[in-house]
């Protein structure tokens, strides 16, 4: 690690003040940017910690029937709350583990956008509104390939707004290794519309699969796309999973999705 | 002394108190006055001329106190093989020098070439990024058999990148040629056993304290056998005598095998220690451990079995190619050798067997023994091909290994490999694993499986290995350097309790606890009044350390030599006090007693007397009661098992759970069922993830892709069952006192076939046409293999 100023605001315009200077950056809870920090991969000149920022965290419905759940809050709450849903709560409930889901937040997985995270493909599928200190995001636009999203410099994930499905799955065939999704599928029904969001898979990021979702549209059953594939080209590879496999999971972990969201 | 505190008592591990409450005293937790923080610039890259190394920047920076590069250590020596092997035409293998840092050449990613010492480690790390080496990046040898047809060379000097070209055994080749030619049925199948990094739970740390006074040095280090690196350091590297170097293992996190070496670390920290008269200190970061502790495994080989008519053995032969990295590290060609090809004949009536291994340099880190050490090899060569001969001849497993085991009655048994087995019962440790395993109940959980949609597939094999890595007169013959006997000395105090100072070192083995209680059971004493002392040359005797499943058969004998010798002095004690002759003195459970009498005197009051000798004949005995033996055993032991694993396969996926998993092994008489089970499930552990998890993964560039957790998988408590073991047939070893063979490493060489076979079974259940999947059996290679 290199040497850095540590600041722990407790508004969100005091840390948006705290974020203006070039080399400041936001820390959530710490689980992706510590450990690059450690292997002297970033190198902020000011951390500006989120977590004693008490209006960023926690979970609650709004009048719309939506939940938002604040930005700062981590995916131990979002697991244990009584108002979040199925799908959601099972994701959270499987990333990483206890230390990872007691320290990481929503809004930090979302803000680094890796293309293995799993919050990315719930956000997409479930069309979610990511709110910032100074705009709405839609999930639709907020995406915008391998650590890449819509924030501007020291932008900050205020909260994340979902509307609530009828109901709702999420399959995660893990990496072997690190655990986080190899194929990750979201899928979302919302009784007129089904929506798969799919992370892990693909080299643009999280993306939907708009073939399954016509088809599921059509007839909300397994079955609808069994003679369906996805095309591997634009597949990740590595040392964990052919293109190939990767595509053939994508097409499993959506039936499993449909299957249990049935 | 009553059997639940002696030999064979089920005690709980004393050093788990410690282990569990956080205050086990390991190098790292060693602080000094005015230390100093080492940091070693390392290779980016996996082959590279060094060209310049420009350190005047990193000199200036805050906190540096001194810079080394390798121009520092050319005039010292290597850090060297340990065991000669010679060529199947007679050359001696190749030895290029493995200097302490590298200079003129990085040969893999992670070779240190330049060192930063300073006041705090942080500015250690600030100033070795100011190091500035022009370094000119060479294609990377990477692949085994390209490395041996190319002119690619990872050390030019001596122009190949074949280290030797082994043939075991030579005499054996033309008979076993001949009964491969004329057999009825010959199985060949080609595999790879994969590399593994070690992953000892504490990375690696050395810290030197430079004694000015008297020109001496101490050396705290995470050894498995820290006189060994002593005599290393001294006899080949530094040169530093003996005497005036103290090596100190304390607590260690873990081995595996990759703590036996001596690494250049720590003769960096030595000689860094000395120039600047300050306490020196370097750990590992866990990726430095992943791109530096010398890995394991990694073969390539074809095996061939061939068998008659009735489906007798008739001759095994094997072709491999083993990688030995880029660097001999101390026990890296004998690995792939001794410790492999003798092992060959597996649990069989075989009359013929050959070995060939050519083992190759590389641009990866050096590669060498990790727990089981050339066994695993073999026994998965055997153990799989057995399986595809079963397959190809439709023959059940189980009974094919049967009809061709060595039998109970045949013993001692000489092998075509070379070894003589000295007692086993293999149908009986068979008959265990049947019973145990419920095999007979298989077809009906295979059922239950495939009603959920799941393919089920049971894995049978059969394992031997040799453990009680000694015989020094054996060993000298096949090319050993060192002598691989050990020691132990027995210190009975005036109050009569008792330090046992040993050779061998404890790092997860449980010494603390097993070795008591072999003392406390010889002697009649309470095991609670028997410490064990290791891990430190200043107090012990020259013992040759832990590994190979050495410690009990061989320092554990040395510890009932030298009881004996305190018994027979005791005698002469008791005789003394008792006014009669040592001839006439009995003992027994702690009592001294005259043969016809009821005189008696008790340890203690023997004890007592050794150190108070007011009266004592002084010609005839001395003083005090502390003695030490050597032992040196005659041959290896030969533990020996079968082990079943039955697997689910989800065929949309590939992924593979394991059901059950169920161990029979014999492994003499035991000390301590306890920490035996124990050691056996750490080495289901490790097999059932070299079988379907872990792999080491270099790319064409000689790049580490796996240099991390998040690419390196281990197993975790949740990818494993409940394990059953079982060490009820017991054939004592007749080659030490104890009757003991060693335990530390026999799941980890039985079970990744057993795991293969059950997976190969689960698919061929489902009309899948496969003979054999390489590890490790992750989820893509099983759907692959599926789809092909
Ligand atoms: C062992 C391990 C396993 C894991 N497994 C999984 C898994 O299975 N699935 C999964 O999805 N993830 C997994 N993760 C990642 C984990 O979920 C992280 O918590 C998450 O990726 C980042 O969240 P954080 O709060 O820790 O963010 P930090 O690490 O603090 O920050 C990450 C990035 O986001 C920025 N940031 C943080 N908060 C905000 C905010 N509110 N607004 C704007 N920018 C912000 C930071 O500046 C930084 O660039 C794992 C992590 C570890 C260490």
């Amino acid at each position: 690690m290199y040497n850095f100023e540590f600041k722990q605001p407790k508004t969100i315009s005091d840390a948006v003040n705290a974020l203006v200077s070039d080399e400041a950056q936001a820390l959530g809870g710490g689980q992706t940017l510590i450990p690059t920090m450690k292997q002297r991969l970033a190198n902020p000149s000011t951390l500006v910690s989120l977590t004693a920022i008490s209006e960023m965290k926690g979970i609650c419905k709004n009048d719309d029937g939506s939940i938002s759940i604040g930005g700062g809050t981590t995916h131990a709450d979002v697991a244990s709350h009584s108002d979040t849903f199925f799908g959601l709560k099972t994701l959270a409930e499987k990333i990483g583990d206890a230390a990872v889901r007691n320290r990481g937040t929503i809004g930090g997985s979302l803000a680094n956008n890796d293309p293995a995270a799993c919050y990315p493909a719930a956000a997409l599928s479930l069309g979610a509104t990511i709110v910032t200190n100074s705009r709405e995001i839609s999930a639709d636009v907020f995406f915008q390939g391998m650590f890449d999203t819509a924030l501007e410099e020291g932008e900050i994930i205020v909260s994340v707004k979902f509307p609530v499905p009828s109901s709702s799955s999420y399959q995660k065939f893990v990496q072997p290794a690190s655990r986080f999704a190899m194929v990750g599928v979201f899928l979302s029904n919302f009784g007129n519309e089904t929506r798969v969001a799919v992370t892990g898979a693909s080299e643009g990021g999280v993306f939907r699969w708009s073939e399954a979702e016509a088809a599921l549209n059509k007839t909300f059953s397994d079955n609808s796309i069994k003679d369906l594939s996805i095309d591997h080209k634009d597949m990740i590879k590595d040392i964990h999973a052919s293109k190939e496999y990767r595509a053939h999971l994508v097409k499993v972990m959506t039936k499993r999705a449909v299957v249990s969201a049935s | 002394m009553p059997k639940d505190s002696g030999i064979g008592a089920a005690t709980r591990r004393r050093e788990d108190a410690r282990f569990l409450l956080g205050s086990g005293l390991y190098s790292d937790d060693i602080s000094f006055l005015n230390q100093t923080y080492a940091v070693f610039v390392r290779s980016e890259v996996a082959n590279g001329i060094i060209k310049t190394v420009d350190t005047s920047k990193a000199e200036k920076m805050p906190g540096v106190v001194t810079v080394f590069t390798g121009e520092d250590f050319v005039d010292v020596g290597g850090n060297p093989a340990g065991w000669l092997i010679n060529s199947r035409n007679g050359e001696p293998m190749k030895e290029p020098k493995r200097p302490v840092l590298a200079h003129g050449k990085v040969r893999h990613v992670g070779d240190a070439y330049a060192a930063v010492i300073a006041e705090t480690e942080q500015q250690a790390r600030d100033a070795a990024e100011k190091i500035n080496a022009d370094i000119e990046e060479l294609p990377a040898v990477i692949d085994m058999a390209s490395a041996l047809c190319g002119s690619n060379f990872v050390h030019n000097e001596i122009g190949t990148n074949q280290c030797y070209d082994w043939g075991w055994i030579e005499d054996n080749r033309e008979a076993t040629d001949n009964a491969i030619k004329n057999a009825h049925h010959v199985t060949t199948l080609e595999l790879v056993n994969n590399r593994l990094v070690p992953n000892a739970m504490e990375p690696r740390c050395s810290i030197a304290d430079y004694h000015s006074a008297n020109d001496g040095y101490t050396l705290y280090t995470t050894s498995q056998n820290p006189h060994l690196t002593r005599l290393l350091i001294s006899a080949f590297v530094l040169g530093i005598p003996e005497n005036k170097l103290t090596v100190v293992s304390p607590d260690v996190g873990g081995g595996f095998g990759s703590k036996i070496y001596h690494y250049g670390e720590e003769a960096l920290v030595l000689a860094a220690a000395k120039r600047i008269k300050r306490p020196v200190r370097w750990t590992a970061t866990r990726s430095e451990s992943f791109m530096t502790d010398a890995h394991g495994r990694d073969h390539v080989t074809k095996i061939e079995l061939a068998l008659d008519k009735d489906n007798n053995f008739l001759a095994f032969r094997t072709e491999t190619m083993a990688n030995v990295g880029a660097y001999l590290s101390n026990f890296s060609t004998v690995t792939p050798t001794i410790l492999h090809g003798t092992l060959m004949a597996g649990n069989y009536a075989v009359p013929n067997v050959y070995v060939n291994v050519k083992t190759v340099f590389t641009n990866t880190a050096p590669v060498d023994a990790y727990r089981g050490a050339g066994r695993p090899e073999a026994t998965y060569s055997l153990e799989r091909v057995i399986d595809k001969a079963a397959t190809e001849l439709g023959l059940d497993p189980t009974n094919l290994r049967r009809q061709n085991f060595i039998k109970s009655d045949q013993f001692p048994y000489v092998t075509a490999a070379g070894l003589n087995y000295d007692v086993g019962d293999y149908d009986a440790v068979m008959d265990r694993l049947e019973h145990n395993a419920d095999l007979k109940g298989f077809a009906k959980r295979r059922k239950k499986s495939e009603a959920k949609g799941k393919l089920r597939g049971l894995g049978i094999n059969s394992y031997i290995e040799a453990c009680g890595i000694a015989p020094s007169n054996l060993i000298g013959t096949l090319g050993a350097r060192v002598g691989l006997y050990d020691a132990a000395t027995i210190r009975v105090n005036a109050t009569g309790n008792i330090s046992v100072m040993v050779g061998a070192h404890s790092h997860g083995q449980g010494h603390e606890t097993a070795f008591p209680q072999i003392v406390a059971d010889l002697l009649g004493v309470d095991p609670r009044n028997v410490e064990i002392v290791h891990g430190d040359t200043s107090k012990i005797p020259f013992g040759m350390g832990t590994y190979g499943s050495r410690s009990l058969a061989v320092c554990g004998s040395a510890i009932v030599k030298g009881v004996e010798k305190i018994i027979s002095k005791g005698k002469k004690i008791a005789a003394h006090m008792m006014e009669t002759t040592h001839d006439k003195v009995d003992f027994d459970e702690g009592v001294f007693s005259v043969r016809g009498t009821n005189k008696t005197v008790s340890f203690g009051d023997v004890a007592l007397k050794a150190y108070i000798p007011h009266d004592f004949p002084i010609e005839d005995i001395e003083p005090g009661l502390e003695e030490t033996a050597f032992y040196d055993p005659q041959n290896f032991t030969y533990p020996a098992g079968a082990y079943a694993c039955e697997v689910e396969v989800d065929p949309d996926t590939g992924q593979v759970t394991i059901e059950s998993f169920t161990a029979a092994d014999d492994f003499g008489n035991i000390i301590n069922p306890m920490i035996v089970e124990g050691q056996v499930h750490g080495g289901l552990a490790q097999g059932i993830g070299q079988a379907l998890l872990e792999g080491c993964v270099y790319d064409g560039d000689g790049q580490l892709i796996s240099a991390s957790y998040m690419d390196y998988t281990m197993p975790r408590a949740a990818d494993l069952p409940s394990f059953i073991v079982d060490h009820t047939v017991r054939t004592p070893s007749t080659d030490n006192p104890l009757g003991v063979k060693g335990c530390g490493e026999a799941g980890a060489i039985g079970s990744p076939p057993t795991v293969v076979n059950a997976v190969v079974d689960a698919l061929r259940s489902a009309d899948h046409d496969i003979t054999h999947i390489d590890m490790p059996l992750t989820p893509e290679r099983v759907w692959a293999a599926m789809n092909n």
